[in-house]
């Protein structure tokens, strides 16, 4: 049997990736895939506890947790295409309007 | 057995992830995104959550990641170059966040946990989770399916502003 923290050390490795990802990418497409793979590092580490603690509420978010990244994937790519069409450019360095 | 497969995978997935966050071209970075979610749902395969293993392959490797494959496809980025000199900058600011995040996740997490796993993979039985997903989060569940539909509404309206 694996440890529960082996798994759980792999989730935080996933998560600091993830999160290191988002802070260099311009690209914005990358920083959205990056977002993707922090939210699985946390599903692992719910199923993790979930299967240790043998109770499936930890399931069920995860199950939730997926259910809303594919919403945020929907709204969030449109967003991406809105952008494109807008400046032309996939630099998030460019969606500037707001600052003064 | 079980430790092998439990390396080799982590080790796949963590390879793949280290390439979404250094590759150069988008298209690579959902390719190899796509090896990642594989290299996990065997994960929770070997967890014993089957159910949850199937819907990571057809839902996030299947849908979700094809949804990336066609924007960038579409929008095409290999066409603009980023400044490198930025890049750089950046880079050297981020590693030691990331780092200490990564410290920080690891401290909080490796203490001792107690283990209560007594053997049988009941938890992951498709019953077993129908069961609490009808009855105890029912509520939950029902509010998804609104979350749902005003995210398709939402992303068809959108994207198909003619203006």
């Amino acid at each position: 049997m694996v440890p529960i923290t082996h798994y759980l050390m792999l989730s935080a490795i996933l998560f600091a990736l993830g999160a290191l990802g988002v802070l260099i990418n311009r690209n914005i497409i990358s920083m959205f895939m990056c977002v993707e793979l922090m939210l699985n590092a946390v599903n692992l580490a719910f199923i993790a506890f979930s299967r240790f603690l043998n109770q499936v509420d930890g399931q069920i978010f995860v199950f939730f947790v997926m259910i809303v990244a594919a919403a945020e994937a929907a709204v969030g790519l449109a967003l991406i295409v809105l952008f494109f069409r807008d400046k032309s450019t996939l630099d998030v360095d460019q969606a500037n309007s707001l600052k003064w | 057995m079980e430790h092998v497969v439990f390396y080799f995978f982590a080790g796949v997935s963590v390879i793949a992830a280290l390439t979404v966050v250094f590759q150069s071209t988008a298209i690579y970075g959902v390719l190899s995104l796509i090896v990642c979610f594989g290299a996990m749902a065997v994960l929770f395969f070997q967890l014993g959550a089957h159910f949850l293993a199937a819907i990571q392959v057809i839902v996030y490797a299947g849908a979700i990641m094809v949804l990336f494959l066609f924007v960038t496809m579409l929008l095409d980025p290999e066409s603009e170059r980023f400044p490198s000199n930025r890049l750089v900058k950046t880079t050297i600011l981020a590693l030691p966040v990331a780092a200490f995040l990564a410290l920080l996740l690891l401290q909080a997490l490796a203490e001792s946990w107690p283990t209560l796993d007594v053997g049988q993979e009941q938890t992951g039985r498709i019953e077993t989770i129908a069961a609490y997903l009808f009855r105890d989060y029912l509520l939950p569940f029902e509010i998804t399916s609104i979350l749902v539909l005003a995210a398709i509404v939402g992303a068809v309206v959108l994207v198909k502003r003619s203006d």
